[in-house]
């Protein structure tokens, strides 16, 4: 989805009118100017996939026997392990289709549950991939490498879990808004400091942010461990559970956990659109981001956007925390992301830092996350391999043209709408 | 004998263009050979192949006469061929040594740097071609000029005979360029011969052996210095009658409009690079400051555009101070700005035509309402910006950065001049253009003029200040040593005060050396 896509419907006959008018050298037809942006993703999954193909043939026993007593018999193999391995990656992802049809036809409301909740799981793995890929790509846009979403997350998690057991008494209406709140406001605190830092010093966010990242984790150790620990917990460092008024609510009874802050953050992800691309917030956000001293030229005020651009990250990533104790632990706990600050860097970047492809992405890789551990139990494949897969594609996304050398594709003339991010040492 | 490079039929194109179409092309021994073309005509492609950049689709290359397949620039080196590129490949915190040796280093044995004896190297080829240039100085510590001496080493060095340069005097000032003139005829006179790519007529008239000129990707003509004049290589330039020089009428100055009294700016290294500056634009006026470059113009622009807080004095824009303001309020105040780095300062490359035409009033309406953009508003303002200034892309959502230069040029004079402006401060605006874009700026701003706008013109190119302006400043180091009136001053006069001569001086009759000696 870049710029091209996101303008209004009435003009868009004129837009391409004049696209086609002006040169034979940008005549494209609209359809493959959609498409074209998904292109270099799309190759990256694929290849991924390839490599990770090669790679659990590599890993498996059973090939390897097959080889010994004949080729045919080692390639078939091969394709057997692959083909058992993806299988049950696609099927922890998405459900057994044979059982989600028997299930529809019974029309047990239990057994169609049931049988759809791989499918519903993917997407409650998405969840916080969503806010904290917004969050990161948010910072992009501003022209700021956010890598403290991972402690701007448990920061807001925190908040969230206090105002979720602490306060007493409201209706869940209010409740759950106000626990969702306090995560954004304590994680965009936390990206504040950081911001602020460079606007003033000219710290660089990237160091600032690790070194954050550590302040929290340890914040949140010694919170549980003290001001925050349950008590009778013996000991062990989890805070207390959320009054059932802090809940996001669940749509399905136990043990599907699918719930609204799905919603939530496909709601999120909408307004970040609108606020980038819709507004003269955005516009002066991407502006700096694309061109500080052109941003200054036009009368922006750079120190004030990059302090609000870092406070928006990072409230974005609070709001990843908040939702995962608020819908599926009700209690803090270390160990409450499985590094979703760190794959949400890779993730904005699959998906060009715009909502819909950060969408898009998180949709990815919850699929992959939620499919890999079938895979494991299935197939003995070890749930590393997700990992690898993951940055694998990665790193075929960073390097873009080993895909367009692999798939002899013609680089894109000008990419427009892609993230520029300044040098790790420059300004 | 076989002249030293021969191109025949050379053919490229790309998705959509035909960047050369058959080019024929011959240098021989001992001469400049100056390609003349306008920006996008097709030079820079055709050299890249010579380069080994590009592959050509069709067409051969000979070296003396011998067929040779260019795949890459060491096979460009090997043929003998080298390159001054318009922007240096140098690396600041080296020496001069360390640049030249880099990719071609001399090694002693055990595989250490033998820096000495490339040093001696360096230092006799200096002295065979009077490059004047020091072995051990850092690349950082030296001047533009100095940088691409360093760059012609480089090719010595490296024994290249067939030297192309790529708009060498883009980034020159006038004296520099002219010891590079003297450079090449050096080189020349030695024995190596030169492609010198430019879209500047002066320079080609003077310094050129025989010019080739190229249009849309093909050669259109040829011709000898001493038989053509710069009308009609403009004109085989941009394929049509041009108007170099400017046409107005005398100016009708008005109220004062800018009022700066004795300004002082320092630099971010709190130099002072502004010194107690007094000087008065009027309505209808354009006032040009000429000086060379790095003599404070960028600074006393930066102060009037808000850009820079200046240390001393005031500033004044209609009766109002605008001393400290800030850049959005200077041109809320109707101040417009065309920016000395169009790139840099002047647009956003990966935005849009359509949002780089609204970048300073982005916030105002009628582009948005409260805090939403209207883009219908934005859009139909593009399509009419695009038509009123011929502005040649795609469409109005290509990025503004796959534009050519004179296209980008004109997407910020159609965003500045749009707006309702009573001042315009115009800082190099036909730096690296062609001379068909040049024409249509000019004309532009001297058509503001006569709306009633001041205008502030500061640029190096003595030409351009000379035909423009109705009053000229002139400004070395950081003050204005002369305002004149444009009826009573040459074009000496104005370039001995850029050399720092004083007025007082200019009443003694001056020789032709006695400026050299000044320079």
């Amino acid at each position: 989805m870049d710029e091209k896509t996101q303008k209004p419907k009435n003009d868009v006959g004129k837009v391409v009118l004049q696209e086609l008018t002006g040169g034979e050298a940008q005549a494209k037809s609209p359809r493959r100017r959609f498409w074209q942006p998904l292109v270099l993703p799309a190759l990256a999954i694929f290849t991924g996939l390839l490599i990770g193909a090669v790679l659990i043939i590599l890993t498996s026993e059973q090939v390897y026997a097959a080889f010994r007593q004949s080729f045919g018999a080692g390639l078939l193999a091969a394709l057997q392990a692959v083909g058992k391995a993806y299988g049950a990656l696609l099927q922890g992802s998405f459900g057994d289709p044979v059982r989600i049809v028997n299930a529809l036809g019974s029309g047990d409301a239990l057994e169609i549950r049931r049988a759809i909740n791989p499918f519903l799981e993917s997407l409650v793995a998405a969840t916080p991939y969503i806010f904290a890929g917004l969050a990161v790509a948010v910072g992009f846009r501003a022209g700021l490498f956010n890598i403290g979403v991972e402690g701007q997350l448990f920061i807001g998690a925190a908040a969230a879990t206090f105002v979720g057991y602490a306060v007493k008494g409201l209706p869940a209406y209010i409740h759950m808004p106000l626990a969702m709140l306090a995560g954004a406001v304590a994680g965009g605190f936390w990206g504040f400091i950081p911001g602020w830092l460079k606007a003033k010093t000219g710290g660089h966010e990237v160091i600032n942010t690790i070194m954050l990242n550590w302040i929290a984790f340890r914040l949140t150790d010694w919170l549980l461990a003290g001001p925050m620990q349950r008590p009778n917990s013996g000991g062990m460092p989890i805070s207390p559970m959320i009054e059932p008024t802090a809940r996001i609510p669940q749509f399905f009874p136990a043990p599907i956990r699918f719930h609204l802050g799905f919603f939530i953050a496909l709601a999120v992800a909408y307004f970040i659109y609108w606020l980038l691309f819709k507004t003269t917030w955005g516009f002066n956000l991407r502006t700096v981001g694309a061109n500080p001293n052109g941003a200054r030229y036009a009368g922006m005020n750079i120190v004030r956007t990059t302090v609000l651009g870092m406070t928006l990250s990072g409230a974005l990533a609070g709001l990843a925390g908040a939702n995962q104790v608020l819908a599926i632990t009700r209690a803090m706990a270390m160990g409450l992301s499985s590094g979703y600050g760190f794959d949400s860097i890779a993730l904005a970047l699959l998906g060009n830092s715009t909502p819909l492809g950060v969408v898009l992405a998180a949709l990815l890789f919850g699929f992959l996350r939620n499919g890999a551990t079938n895979m494991m139990v299935v197939s003995r494949i070890p749930i590393d391999i997700i990992s690898i897969l993951q940055a694998l594609i990665l790193v075929f996304i960073a390097a873009p043209a080993i895909i367009r050398s692999i798939y002899r594709l013609r680089s894109v003339q000008a990419q427009e709408g892609g993230v520029f991010v300044r040098s790790w040492g420059g300004k | 004998m076989p002249p030293v490079l021969e191109l025949s039929q050379i053919t490229k194109r790309f998705p959509g263009v035909l960047a050369n179409d058959h080019i024929d092309l011959t240098l021989n021994e001992g001469e400049i050979l100056a390609l003349l073309g306008e920006n996008g005509a097709g030079k820079t492609t055709l050299m890249n192949i010579l380069y080994g950049l590009y592959q050509p689709d069709e067409g051969e290359i000979r070296v003396r006469g011998q067929k040779v397949s260019i795949h890459s620039p060491t096979d460009a080196i090997r043929a003998g061929i080298g390159m001054v590129h318009q922007h240096f490949m140098l690396i600041p915190v080296f020496t001069v040594t360390e640049n030249v040796m880099l990719g071609a280093e001399t090694v002693r044995s055990g595989g250490f740097l033998d820096r000495k004896r490339a040093a001696e190297r360096i230092l006799q080829i200096s002295k065979q071609y009077g490059l004047d240039v020091d072995p051990d100085a850092y690349v950082r510590d030296l001047s533009v000029g100095v940088q691409q001496r360093v760059e012609i080493i480089k090719l010595l060095y490296r024994e290249a005979d067939i030297l192309i340069f790529d708009e060498p005097t883009a980034v020159l000032t006038p004296q520099e360029a002219d010891s590079l003139f003297a450079i090449m005829r050096e080189l020349v006179r030695q024995g190596k011969s030169i492609i010198f790519i430019t879209h500047k007529l002066r320079e080609v008239l003077e310094f050129s052996d025989r010019i080739t000129v190229i249009r849309r990707g093909a050669v259109v003509g040829q011709a000898l210095p001493g038989q053509a004049d710069k009308n009609l290589l403009a004109a085989m330039m941009v394929g049509r009658q041009v108007t170099l020089e400017v046409e107005k009428t005398p100016a009708q100055p008005g109220e004062v409009v800018l009022d700066v009294r004795d300004l002082t700016v320092a630099d971010d290294q709190q130099q002072v690079m502004v010194e107690g500056v007094s000087l008065q634009v009027r309505a209808g006026e354009i006032v040009g400051v000429a000086g060379v470059q790095g003599n404070g113009q960028t600074e006393l622009v930066q102060a009037l555009t808000g850009l820079r807080s200046p240390t001393a004095g005031s500033i004044r824009l209609l009766g109002q101070d605008i001393t400290h303001a800030q850049p959005r309020r200077v041109t809320e105040l109707g101040v417009a700005h065309v920016p000395e780095d169009r790139q840099k300062d002047g647009l956003v490359l990966s935005f849009p035509v359509a949002d780089n035409l609204m970048l300073c009033t982005y916030y105002l309406p009628p582009f948005s309402k409260g805090v939403v953009l209207q883009e219908p508003v934005i859009l139909k303002n593009a399509l009419e910006r695009i038509e009123e200034y011929d502005i040649r892309t795609p469409g109005p959502m290509t990025s503004v950065g796959s534009l050519s230069g004179g296209n980008q040029q004109k997407v910020i004079i159609a965003r500045e001049f749009s707006r309702p402006i009573r001042f315009l401060v115009a800082s190099q605006p036909t730096r690296g253009l062609d001379v068909g874009s040049i024409e249509y700026i000019h004309k532009r701003i001297v058509q503001k003029r006569d709306e009633g706008c001041a205008v502030l013109l500061v640029s190096p190119e003595l030409d351009e200040v000379m035909e423009l302006s109705d009053r000229i400043a002139v400004m070395y180091q950081g003050k204005i040593v002369a305002v004149l009136n444009a009826g009573e001053a040459t074009k000496e006069m104005v370039g001995l005060l850029m050399a720092g001569v004083s007025p007082e001086g200019l009443e003694k009759p001056t020789t032709p050396q006695a400026v050299e000696a000044t320079l």
